[in-house]
């Protein structure tokens, strides 16, 4: 009976009921598209690292593990590498940051095509040694329309495209590493140096063995190197998160709040009738809270579809720039925050309501 | 509660309204007794403060000074969920204006009287009979913005009795209504008093319909008049 009040109330006032049903999915949408962000965008990039296809990363001392900053390394050191026992393949590479979350990077494509098992050519190919040439991924490609052929400006330079590759291989712009580091005035220097083995279960073999020789440097296995992509390793990164969640529930808040006041002015006189047939303060609390927890529910479960329109959204205008995953096991957790905060929006209205003095009430108008 | 003397006792009854700066003494000093099952019409002019002293006797609102005892308890001893307790199972009331839940049909009207009280909300065929007599029996899910005055009035009649309270408070329930339903609505009225003992007040204006009670009480400026 009272879901029938409720319902009867939501559906008087359709505009509101909608109003209120969206303010709170776009709570919801928020808090899991940034959580969605951030872990599509690590998982992106660990996904890319593996794609290397190393088994070992390699950085200078001093350098930060994930960023782009790094003290260089010299590039005689992929002599000593290939040297090792176990080591098939060692190839360096430079990283170079070119605005935004955007890199570019230099490698020797024979070799790293070797390590990474081959780039997937869609369009174009390799490098064919004339002139500056760049091969991008399809992500990079679609975000700003570009195939082979094209010609795209980098580091303030025209690069002429000859291939697009399947994404996933450590870059979405890979250059020659001998022109990177002329460009950069890096000649002979390396971000990077990444080393295959005959067989992956002697990682840890051969990192004991180069920690001896080269204690300074930083010495990852793949997965050491990819478990650092979390979200307490990015400064800020849970901060931001904190914030982003924290404005979702002061907007589901204030939403709710201005929703349920509004209605129980305007419904003073049925809180009237109602206590006047005998309703406590429970039931008319009841009824208001129910209404909120319906208002959550399905704005929750609207936000949640959002989540789907805004990846959409992302994947087909800047699929290379950001990539968001859809956290499920984030549902609950959005909409039990979003139904907190949209309880305590109906707290004082409900307050007030259960409050009233009837008769006053009745006499209204 | 003492099963002797009147259900209703009224003792120097004052209500004085506050608008902003000026008092309106709605009740100046009401004496009034009420035995258990006795039907009582209220008569009087308008503004004469009849509404009021229902509104007070319900437990809708506190009076100004005096005291109500209803069943031998003073309601200003009681507290709030008491209050709301005998609002639920003692007393019915038929408002003025009706007052229906604009959002519900006539059945959940009545309906959500039943859930209140904690009843089933399922009618029985006793009260179907009444809805019948009432000619509401057609209407009952239609919204009250879809019915007239009159069957509006006959449904607030309807949820005030569908809990079988002891006490009916019926302010102008025959108001609005043609001399055909009114007869109706009268004598449904007179069959409860007489065959469950309901103790019944009515407020009205018109001398036919009072004429069914067992005794009509005078008001006038906020007073009990002989
Ligand atoms: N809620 C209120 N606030 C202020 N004044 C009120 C209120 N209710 C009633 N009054 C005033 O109290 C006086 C008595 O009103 P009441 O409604 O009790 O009269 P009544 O006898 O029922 O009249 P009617 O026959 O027109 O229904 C009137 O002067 C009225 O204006
Ligand atoms: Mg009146």
């Amino acid at each position: 009976m009272v879901n029938k009040l409720v319902f009867e109330n939501l559906k008087h006032r359709p505009v509101r009921t909608l109003l209120s049903v969206l303010a709170i999915a776009v709570e919801v949408t928020m808090m899991l598209t940034v959580v969605g962000l951030s872990r599509g965008m690590l998982e992106d990039s660990q996904r890319r690292a593996r794609g290397a296809g190393a088994d070992i990363w390699v950085r200078p001392p001093g350098s930060a593990a994930i960023g782009l900053s790094g003290a260089p390394m010299p590039e005689k050191m992929v002599e000593f590498f290939r040297k090792q026992e176990h080591v098939v393949i060692a190839t360096g590479s430079i990283t170079h940051p070119i605005g935004g979350l955007n890199t570019v990077v230099g490698i020797v494509f024979d070799e790293f095509n070797r390590m990474c098992g081959g780039f997937k050519f869609l369009e174009g190919g390799p490098f064919t040694g004339q002139g500056d040439e760049i091969i991008i991924d399809e992500r990079y490609a679609l975000q700003n329309d570009l195939h082979a052929g094209d010609t795209i400006q980098v580091l303030n330079r025209p690069w002429k495209i000859v291939g697009v590759v399947e994404p996933g291989k450590l870059a979405r712009l890979i250059v020659p590493l001998k022109r990177l580091q002329e460009l950069t005035g890096a000649t002979g220097k390396l971000t990077q140096v990444f080393i295959k083995l005959d067989d992956p279960a002697n990682t840890d073999k051969v990192i004991a063995s180069l920690k001896q020789k080269l204690p300074d440097y930083q010495i990852y296995s793949i997965d050491e190197f990819t478990s650092l992509f979390k979200v307490d390793n990015i400064p800020g990164l849970r901060a931001f998160i904190y914030v982003i969640i924290g404005l979702s529930v002061v907007v589901g808040f204030l939403v709710v709040f201005l929703s349920l006041y509004t209605a129980v002015l305007e419904r003073t006189r049925e809180i009237g009738i109602l206590k006047s047939l005998g309703a406590t303060r429970a039931y008319i609390l009841n009824v208001l809270l129910r209404e909120t927890a319906l208002l959550a529910v399905f704005g929750s479960i609207v936000g949640i579809l959002f989540t789907f329109g805004t990846r959409a959204a992302i994947m087909t205008l800047v699929p290379a720039s950001l990539t968001q995953r859809i956290v499920p096991d984030w549902w609950p957790i959005a909409g039990a925050i979003a139904l907190t905060g949209a309880l305590m929006g109906a707290a004082y209205p409900g307050w007030k309501a259960a409050n009233q003095d009837a008769i006053e009430a009745l006499a209204y108008e | 509660m003492s099963e002797n003397g009147p259900v209703i006792s009224i003792r120097d009854l004052h209500k004085i309204y506050r608008m902003g700066e000026v008092d309106v003494a709605a009740l100046r000093g009401v004496n009034l007794d009420v035995e258990r099952g006795e039907f009582v019409a209220v008569v009087g002019p308008s503004g004469s403060g009849k509404s009021t002293m229902f509104h007070i006797v319900g437990g809708l609102t506190p009076p100004t000074s005096g005291e109500v005892y209803v069943h031998g308890r003073n309601l200003a001893d009681m507290t709030e969920v008491e209050r709301t307790r005998m609002r639920r199972t003692e007393v019915g009331f038929v408002f003025q204006k009706y007052n229906l839940l604009p959002t519900l049909t006539a059945r959940d009207n009545i309906a959500i009287a039943r859930h209140i009280a904690g009843k089933p909300l399922e009618l029985d065929d006793g009260f179907r009979e009444v809805l019948d007599l009432l000619g509401i029996g057609h209407r009952l899910d239609h919204k009250p913005s879809a019915m007239s005055g009159g069957e509006q009035q006959r449904v607030a009649i309807a949820r005030a009795i569908v809990n079988h309270p002891s006490i009916l408070l019926a302010d102008e329930p025959t108001g609005n209504l043609d001399t055909k339903t009114s007869e109706a609505v009268l004598s449904i009225l007179r069959g409860l008093n007489e065959r469950l003992g309901q103790t019944i007040l009515m407020i009205t204006h018109n001398p036919d319909a009072a004429a069914v009670a067992d005794r009509i009480v005078h008001m006038r400026d906020g007073r009990i008049v002989p």
